[in-house]
């Protein structure tokens, strides 16, 4: 088992969602985190989905995927030709006392208060998975109140882009055949 | 070409552009709007079934007999849930059927309204693809859409959910000239390279099987197959799903593989070097324990599928294309290597396997009671009524029986539910199969559980003027489950019970027939069955029900027990097969 980041590029349609999430479910496929938004193309939403499956069910996975009308596109992110965020928002205690060892902690991480409270503050940080889970090794004693991530996002490393062409209308010719029917004469039984 | 025409109207115009010719249904209130224009539509006939699931495996009897898109129509929440099944079955034996439902007006959407049902989400899982329609411009391009869908690359399901308001909403009809579907690009055109490593593997190999799935049916490719088989002399598998795809007569013809094939079959993959598959999936019924399946073989692996190839089994050379595509490049590449001289040579394999097929013949005992072996029945019904007849089986015992006892000739005249296993699917898929080849005798060969499942269908047989022939091999019980508490579970015979109570025939089946509008006729001894085939192959008029009495401790053989190895088939109870390793 190991973990894969694949970019699905979908229709962006109702219901993609839950023909994407629903195939990994019954096919008996965890994921790790899932992020959808828009991409610079309206039409075409992104998810990025980080799975942990040996290899060769990932490949079962992908074809599945590929299967669905609705997708355009999979990508698999290898780590080290990517780049992958994620968003933490975190409520923490930091009374008069607490907050400046706080701040501190958010200064070191290059994360930021978003929101301040007498007893609290509230962190954005973004980074990568290690990153985060250290910030949060270090904010853990001052009392973690709340905190809410967003699913990994990723993309290449590099000036290619996968929405490239994405879209090329190829246009499926629809057989316009209109067989006539032969008439039918209904039989009234016995 | 656009006029202003209410939603409805389009949705009918779109099925009749779409080259639909029949569709099977029921209305109800969400699909309403639908049935006004379709009831002036001289180009569509409209077929009333008896139940929903009759409309759906009607709709796959129908793509199945002609491979045309077979289309059903039900209104929403309960029409709807009754489509499930047949929409399920033909996902699973990659049928192309379009299936138009009702949904309640867009505004209620969610409300759980009267007769809500989300059959979009219901169904997600077992559609090739869905859509939700709730706009009355979008309904002619879903349709065409959906036409596409079902009818290219892996054929399959297609659901158009289409809301009330949309149908009553006016549009302007244009049928599209083109379609955008950016996810959507089957592969058919096989690659080149996969196919000249194809041709060399066939060329090494010395005990190569040709291991033919549906999809070989599905792509019109029997007679392409035909040519490989001959120009190789590779002998030739059939799966289920298949039967009909290469001559049962044909001195290459090892028979069916599986968990009931034959001996012949069953060997012939086990000891195989290499396995040629053609548009099949590998599937359990076939390989029987995964680990233990021809375990000394080489996989070329053909499929329309990408997602086919090596789903169950590692393989050497994946090739995705159409099956005709496929087996034509490789008559090609494989004349090529002729040329130069390269030949395969698989005559002591040739040889083993014929030992093997002469050795362990299909076969089944007479009861020695003197009553009726379903076996025999079956078997007298395919010669009788011939190769050019459709045979539409249920599932269960007969269904095997009709898989093994019936020779087959050609693609398309064995129909039956492969992969979900559908009880109750014979009677109106058979109805389907009669509406598209009117001119073919088609044979329901159904069980006495399966009949009881779906026989109202008969009165749409009646009315409708589709005279099926039902071949009810009537047991008395669920005889697939009840031998498997014979084999498996002391002879303790669980609810397989069907019919006797006081030792009357709880129905008569003859009186059900002719309730029902059909002749019935009844059948109880082995001396009485060509006479009685034969009555039936003289009413054409009307559909005809024959009551086959038959004994019920028959058991279907060979059989591979579930989960076992293919190497411990049992051509008969507790008896294992021989083979002399030094023939090979």
């Amino acid at each position: 088992m190991s973990r894969h980041t694949i970019s699905v590029l979908v229709e962006n349609k109702p219901g993609v969602l839950a023909r994407i999430a629903g195939l990994f479910s019954r096919r008996g496929y965890n994921i790790d985190s899932l992020a959808v938004g828009p991409t610079e193309n309206p039409e075409v939403s992104r998810m990025t989905i980080v799975v942990n499956v040996a290899d060769s069910p990932l490949e079962q996975v992908t074809k599945q995927l590929n299967k669905l009308v609705e997708v355009i596109k999979i990508v698999e992110l290898d780590a080290p030709a990517s780049v992958t965020r994620e968003l933490l928002l975190v409520k923490v205690k930091a009374d008069a006392q607490s907050r400046g060892q706080v701040l501190e902690t958010v200064q070191l991480f290059r994360a930021k208060v978003v929101d301040v409270a007498t007893d609290a503050v509230t962190i954005e940080v973004t980074g990568g998975a290690e990153k985060l889970e250290a910030f949060l090794r270090v904010l853990g004693p001052f009392g973690v109140r709340e905190l809410v991530q967003s699913g990994m996002v990723a993309i290449g490393r590099g000036g290619r882009s996968i929405t490239d062409r994405t879209l090329r209308p190829v246009p499926v010719p629809v057989p316009a055949r209109v067989t006539p029917v032969p008439p039918v004469t209904p039989k009234i039984p016995l | 070409m656009s006029e202003q025409v209410t939603g409805a109207q389009s949705l009918i115009r779109a099925l009749e552009c779409a080259g639909a010719e029949n569709v099977f249904g029921i209305p109800g209130g969400a699909i309403l709007p639908a049935y006004d224009p379709l009831f002036d539509s001289v180009k569509l006939r409209h077929i009333l079934v008896r139940h929903e699931q009759g409309a759906g495996h009607a709709a796959q009897g129908y793509a199945a007999a002609t491979g045309k898109v077979g289309v059903c129509m039900a209104t929403s929440g309960p029409g709807a849930t009754n489509l499930v099944t047949p929409i399920a079955d033909a996902h699973m034996d990659s049928v192309p059927l379009v299936a138009v439902t009702g949904q309640v007006p867009s505004a209620a959407i969610g409300t759980d309204a009267f007769q809500e049902a989300d059959i979009r989400g219901i169904t997600m899982p077992i559609t090739k693809h869905n859509f939700l329609v709730t706009d009355a411009g979008d309904i002619a391009r879903t349709i065409a859409q959906a036409f596409y869908i079902a009818s290219t690359g892996r054929p399959g399901p297609v659901l158009v959910d289409v809301a009330k308001d949309a149908m009553q909403k006016q549009t302007t009809f244009e049928w599209p000239t083109e379609l955008s579907l950016p996810g959507y690009r089957p592969v058919t055109r096989p690659h080149a390279k996969q196919v000249r490593e194809a041709a060399r593997l066939m060329l090494e190999a010395r005990r190569p099987v040709l291991y033919v799935g549906g999809g070989v049916i599905r792509a019109r490719a029997a007679k392409e197959l035909r040519v490989l088989a001959e120009m190789t002399g590779i002998p030739v598998v059939t799966t289920l799903m298949a039967r009909g795809a290469f001559p049962d007569s044909h001195s290459q013809h090892l028979g069916m593989p599986g968990m009931h094939g034959t001996v012949s079959a069953v060997a012939g993959l086990q000891r195989s070097d290499l396995l040629i598959s053609l548009g099949a999936r590998f599937d359990d019924r076939v390989t029987g324990n995964l680990d233990s399946f021809a375990p000394g073989a080489k996989v070329i692996h053909a499929d329309i599928d990408p997602a086919e190839i090596g789903k169950n089994r590692p393989v050497d050379v994946p090739i995705v294309g159409d099956c005709r595509e496929v087996i034509a490049d490789l008559i090609v590449a494989l004349r090529a290597e002729a040329d130069l001289g390269h030949q395969g040579d698989y005559e002591g394999w040739v040889a083993f396997l014929a030992g093997v097929k002469q050795k362990y013949p299909l076969g089944y005992d007479q009861p020695e009671d003197g009553s009726l072996a379903p076996q025999y029945v079956i078997e007298r019904l395919g010669q009788i009524s011939g190769p050019d007849s459709i045979y539409v089986a249920g599932v269960g015992q007969h269904q095997m029986w009709a898989a093994q006892f019936i020779p087959y000739e050609n693609p398309n005249t064995w129909i039956n539910s492969g992969g979900l296993g559908t009880m109750g699917f014979s009677v109106p898929a058979a109805m389907g199969a009669k509406v598209g080849r009117p001119d073919t005798t088609v044979w329901s060969v159904d069980g006495d559980g399966c009949f009881q499942m779906t026989n109202q269908e008969l009165a749409t047989c009646a009315i409708e003027g589709i005279p099926i022939k039902v071949a009810v091999i009537n047991n008395e019980s669920l005889g697939m489950v009840r031998q498997w508490q014979t084999l498996f579970y002391n002879q303790r015979y669980s609810n397989t019970d069907l019919q006797r109570r006081e030792q009357v025939r709880i129905p008569d089946f003859v009186k059900l027939a002719e309730a029902y509008g059909c002749v019935g006729l009844a059948c109880e001894r082995p001396e009485d069955v060509d006479a009685t085939i034969n009555k039936a192959m003289d009413i054409n008029d009307v559909p005809v029900v024959v009551d086959f009495r038959v004994h019920r401790d028959a058991m279907v053989w060979p059989m591979v027990a579930a989960g076992t190895s293919n190497d411990d088939i049992k051509f008969a109870r507790d008896m294992a097969p021989a083979f002399e390793d030094d023939d090979l």
